[in-house]
């Protein structure tokens, strides 16, 4: 049990050492990141069955008693997304390499391996972190690596982009600090478990700043408007495979983190209008934003945190269905979301470009024999339609599972809060549709480009989408389990 | 709970307001100064709000050696600003500016492809989404520099 609660942290930091020294054996280094990636997907398998199991697992690092040492935690929840989330690393890894990332520019060594590798592991940090100060160090893991990946090898454009992401997520993770700190203060300890005891002694003045400052930290890092605006300025600009994985990952650890505080240190027996109104707001600026755009990776940015707020959406409820909903929302939005931005990939790459207004351009201009000649293959048509459906909700996709799950819950609790945002989550899954159809347009045009066929990058999509088949599939176990996870967060 | 030593308050603050004002600037240079600045008023907070207790100066040290590492890599992004544009200043986005001017040519202009003069003499098929604005006069190219 204690291997099986560190591997997946301790694995990727040593294979990231390990790589950086293989950086002149490109094939050495490939194999060595799909590697352990697979380890650590099973091993998140295996862990998930075990907690299932016997139950919460915790480990003390070191030796030392559990509130002054580092402490990893697992709980059906972490457990459950870390397995979602190290699948779809792997998938967008096996992309990137389909893809042929950079290994060296000129004369120095780009790391992309090491940096990916180092990624993973401050995710799985952060999923298994059991005090407040160790989450803090698995952000700054996190989002270090991915500072570097997204100024990987960068021309002018991505280092203002990067710079942009940069500064706001260190703004966050300073903010976030200085929560630790305060929140130090007021109870004498950063162990999440300590904490849930102590926070329910504290003054109600200090303990709704603490919850309100921690919210905000989260809400940073999880893209959740009116604190949004890094997101699609930053992420559009990288290759499609970094993209992919920030946006399935970095803000879901977002979100994540915001319900795992929330739900452990500042429980509420009502819904949390604050939430509400952000998850309306979220819903509906980043769908009118998405519709706007004329750059698909923009587009599907803009879709990316309007999404966010289905799953502010669960947490706003704060009872046990919303937060079912909302770790099931989460569930699908890594896989669908991923998927997208690759096969947006997949139509850059073919095409050359990710304006909309271009891609149409060619379906006028060019005429009926061109699209014979060239038409976009029926895989990658295919492999876009099946995830943006699941986004835009209609059933019997993974997209419908979650976002029933969350209408069912605002149902239950009946209050004005929960239909508002009812109202809002509908208007937002129509608009999402109208979005996806936009993008439909360019996705199935006849294509002038090179169409070198890669196997590895359309494989790894499939393999994506595939999952948020399985996901839709396995509806009835999954959101079992999601239930129980969410019963766990509040029994606390 | 304990009191806080006013003046080490006061520091504090003063630390948070200097850093967020650099961290607003445009020069990268200084970005990065309000960023240990700011680094600094936390890192004192943290002592501040702990006492002799050792555990938040064990994560005093951490946030010190995660942040320097940060300032070496903010060094080497800035460095690489300036060798390719010849400053470090963040510029604007571009395509926020180009979404607002293709909702401008659409209520002006419903046809055209402006942005991109070589699609322009072929692409009179009614357009894509964009071209859905009202039809009003073909006179815009004054403007479009302003």
């Amino acid at each position: 049990m204690t291997w099986l609660v560190s591997l997946p942290v301790m694995l990727p930091i040593l294979a990231a050492g390990i790589s950086l020294g293989l950086s002149r054996h490109g094939f050495a280094q490939r194999l060595l990141t799909v590697l352990v990636l697979s380890a650590v997907f099973v091993d998140a398998v295996l862990l998930l069955v075990a907690v299932d199991r016997d139950g919460r697992a915790e480990v003390a690092f070191g030796g030392w008693a559990p509130t002054l040492g580092i402490t990893l935690a697992a709980d059906l929840l972490s457990a459950l997304l870390l397995a979602v989330a190290v699948l779809v690393a792997l998938a967008v890894l096996l992309f990137a390499i389909g893809q042929g990332t950079p290994d060296r520019a000129g004369s120095s060594i780009v790391p992309f391996h090491p940096a990916y590798l180092l990624l993973v592991s401050g995710v799985s940090l952060a999923f298994l972190s059991g005090d407040l100060f160790n989450l803090f160090v698995a952000f700054e893991v996190m989002l270090a690596s991915s500072y570097v990946l997204i100024t990987l090898n960068a021309g002018a454009a991505r280092v203002r982009a990067g710079m942009t992401y940069t500064m706001t997520s260190l703004m966050s993770s300073l903010l976030f600090l200085t929560a630790v700190a305060l929140i130090y203060a007021a109870t004498g300890t950063v162990n999440l478990t300590e904490l849930a005891e102590r926070t329910a002694g504290l003054d109600d003045g200090v303990r709704s700043a603490l919850g309100a400052f921690l919210l905000v930290v989260f809400a940073i890092k999880a893209a959740v408007v009116p604190l949004h605006f890094w997101l699609p300025d930053g992420y559009p600009t990288a290759p499609a495979p970094i993209t992919a994985v920030f946006a399935a990952l970095l803000t879901k650890v977002g979100v994540y983190a915001m319900i795992r505080t929330q739900s452990q240190l500042f429980p509420r027996e009502d819904t949390w209008w604050l939430v509400a109104g952000a998850a309306v707001l979220t819903m509906l600026v980043g769908i009118l934003g998405a519709i706007a755009q004329d750059d698909i990776n923009r587009l599907l940015s803009f879709t990316l945190v309007s999404h966010i707020g289905f799953m502010l959406f669960g947490i706003a409820l704060f009872d046990v269905a919303g937060f079912t909903g909302a770790i099931l929302y989460i569930i699908h939005h890594i896989v669908v979301q991923a998927g997208l931005f690759l096969v947006a990939g997949l139509v850059v790459a073919r095409t050359g470009t990710a304006a909309l207004h271009r891609l149409e351009s060619r379906d006028s201009s060019e005429g009926a024999g061109a699209a014979e000649q060239h038409g976009t293959p029926p895989v990658v048509t295919a492999l876009f339609l099946l995830p943006a459906l699941s986004m835009a909700g209609i059933p019997p996709f993974s997209g419908f599972i979650a976002k029933f799950a969350l209408l069912k819950a605002a149902v239950a609790d009946g209050g004005t809060a929960a239909y508002l945002m009812s109202a809002a989550a509908l208007v937002t899954s129509l608009l999402t549709l109208y979005a996806m159809v936009r993008m439909w347009r360019a996705v199935s045009s006849p294509v002038a480009g090179p169409s070198g066929h890669q196997r590895l990058t359309v494989g790894a999509t499939a393999g994506i989408v595939l999952v948020g088949l399985a996901i839709a599939a396995g509806a009835g176990p999954l959101a079992e389990l999601s239930e129980r996870a969410a019963h766990d967060l509040l029994a606390r | 709970m304990k009191s806080l030593d006013l003046t080490m308050a006061l520091v504090v603050g003063g630390l948070f307001a200097a850093g967020v004002h650099l961290m607003l600037q445009r020069s990268l240079t200084r970005i990065l100064l309000g960023f240990i600045v700011l680094g600094h008023g936390t890192n004192l907070l943290l002592l501040t709000t702990g006492g002799a207790d050792p555990l938040p100066q064990a994560m005093a040290l951490t946030a010190i050696v995660i942040t320097f590492g940060i300032t070496t890599f903010l060094l080497a992004l800035a460095y690489r600003s300036w060798r390719l544009s010849g400053h470090d200043e963040v510029p604007d986005d571009i395509e926020d500016r180009r979404i607002g001017d293709v909702r401008e040519r659409a209520d002006t202009e419903p046809t055209a492809d402006v942005e991109d003069d070589e699609d322009e003499g072929d692409d009179g098929f009614g357009g894509g989404p964009r071209a859905r604005g009202p039809v009003g006069s073909g006179d815009r190219r004054g403007e479009e520099g302003g």
